[in-house]
């Protein structure tokens, strides 16, 4: 035991979706190349503990998806969604597709991200946008 | 290795119980397992006791020594916690602990009751078993879940909604006799396509139900079953456990669950077998592609082979392979917490002759339990074997 405070560098998962919010998104980087998301104190993939933050690319690709149709409680008004998880090289981000028809998307689809809310609540939400 | 034996198992029948407290449930899989068993209560040593969403479903935390209470037991309880894999790490738990010789009977199994609360929010309930800051808040479902990896998989080796809609239908063809399964009916392929969509590729026939049940499964020492005379012709000879990271974002690809894999490695490695030994199995079909993902992580087919499996008739119950002779969580129903010993139960009636589909498997031997929590970020895997 030689520390008893967290680290105020570490970010959090509110950072992060502002920093998404405000056009500078990020991820966190080992020195291994491999990539993950906060709040991270260790890599998920290499174990290393000195995460560096890297920009984020702008766009990335789908890839796959889903059109939910049943969704929970808390996205009744937002549902028929599509719900997509997509490459953005070395991590990938899980969100909602909005501004194409639900029958529109296909694997290997290029989308920017942004953060937007839900229709049923005011809770923030990562979306995906056509490039 | 040490095996155990199965001295008796219990179960309620799966279904809507919404009328029934869970203490109750439990109570009777507990009532009817040692009934099954004749072994005493007195003499168990501990329960194990798995489930998922009490807190949310039926407001009750601490549950394991009310359980307890409830089958007549004074021991030691404790609740396991894996989502849906809940139960079978509970049975795994006492594997290892009779092995170690500090118990020589153990209580092992679950109960979930689903029902209780409305679709949206069941749908919210088990969707904690996910990631929540990056799947949950991101409109990620349990279905939804599956059906990310579903397309997946359709995108790496191929297959349409009709191979999944075969799974169905086999699933359903082998409850109809099973006097615990929820949904003891036939469907038709055209009625697994038909049926609406709850998130694509998967349909409401793709999906298990919402359940309320109980699983119970006595287990003890080779030594207590000696001693005591008890009549046990099925052992667990094998237990193996494997993780992953939680969202799927995270791995490395979507098409397949080395959870599973490793689980599956470490359970035969300790029965001393391999994938060709394995004559039927009990496997995790949340949904239908939860099944193919199960099939080909056991081995039992390479990967991209599974999707075909049901449709060309190699795990119907009069194929080379049956699986989920019970109607699996499809047909038979998913009580989440329940779900690990309820397949233990079955394996066992099903190698001792006792269960309504075990002529379909009367020359089998080795059983395999898979049972998985989310997205398989756990997996629990069992061989049992029946006396020669």
């Amino acid at each position: 035991m030689t520390d008893h405070t967290l680290d105020e560098e570490v970010a959090t998962y509110d950072e992060w979706l502002d920093a998404i919010e405000a056009g500078e998104g990020f991820y966190l980087e080992s020195p291994e190349g491999h990539g993950s998301l906060p709040p991270r104190r260790v890599c998920p993939h290499s174990g290393a503990t000195d995460l560096s933050r890297e920009p984020l690319s702008e766009t990335g690709t789908v890839e796959t998806y889903t059109v939910v149709h049943v969704g929970a409680t808390a996205f009744d008004d937002d549902t028929p969604y599509i719900s997509a998880i997509v490459d953005f090289g070395p991590v990938e981000l899980t969100g909602v597709v909005r501004g194409v028809d639900l029958e529109a998307v296909a694997v290997g689809d290029e989308v920017g991200v942004t953060v937007e809310t839900r229709e049923t609540t005011d809770d923030r939400l990562v979306v995906f946008r056509p490039a | 290795m040490t095996s155990v034996r199965i001295a008796g198992v219990g179960l309620t029948p799966f279904g809507a119980h919404a009328d029934r407290a869970g203490r109750e449930l439990f109570a009777s899989a507990a009532l009817a397992a040692f009934e099954d068993a004749g072994v005493e209560r007195r003499d168990v040593d501990q329960l194990n006791y798995g489930n998922f969403m009490g807190a949310l479903a039926e407001q009750q935390g601490h549950q394991a020594p009310l359980m307890a209470e409830a089958a007549g037991l004074s021991c030691p309880a404790t609740r396991y916690e894996e989502a849906c894999a809940s139960a079978g790490v509970a049975v795994r738990e006492a594997v290892r602990t009779i092995r170690s010789g500090e118990a020589d009977v153990v209580l092992a199994g679950g109960m979930e009751r689903m029902t209780t609360l409305d679709t949206g929010k069941a749908t919210a309930a088990l969707a904690i078993a996910a990631d929540e800051l990056y799947e949950v808040r991101a409109g990620v479902t349990f279905p939804s879940a599956y059906a990310l990896m579903a397309r997946a998989y359709f995108d790496r080796f191929g297959g349409e909604r009709e191979d999944l809609a075969h799974i169905a239908v086999k699933n359903h063809a082998n409850a109809v006799d099973n006097e615990f399964a929820q949904y003891q009916t036939e469907i038709t392929v055209e009625q697994a396509l038909d049926s609406p969509p709850v998130a694509t590729p998967l349909h409401l026939y793709d999906a298990c139900p919402i359940t309320d049940g109980a699983s119970a499964v006595l287990l003890v020492s080779e030594a207590y079953a000696d001693d005591h005379g008890i009549e046990a012709p099925v052992s667990i000879t094998g237990t193996g456990q494997g993780g992953d990271n939680l969202a799927l974002q995270d791995r490395e690809q979507m098409a397949q669950t080395p959870a599973t894999e490793i689980a599956a490695a470490e359970a035969y490695g300790e029965a001393g077998i391999t994938a060709a030994d394995v004559d039927f199995a009990e496997v995790h079909d949340c949904f239908t592609i939860a099944e193919v993902l199960a099939i080909e992580g056991l081995g039992l087919f390479e990967p991209g082979e599974g999707i075909a499996a049901a449709r060309e008739g190699a795990t119907t119950a009069d194929g080379e392979t049956p699986i989920n002779l019970s109607g699996g969580l499809k047909a038979k129903g998913h009580p989440v917490g329940a779900t690990g010993g309820s397949q233990i139960a079955e394996i066992t009636r099903l190698l001792r002759g006792d269960h309504p589909n075990s002529d379909a498997v009367d020359d089998a031997t080795v059983g395999v339990a898979h049972n998985a929590g989310g997205t398989v970020a756990s997996a629990v895997v069992h061989v049992l074997e029946a006396d020669q």
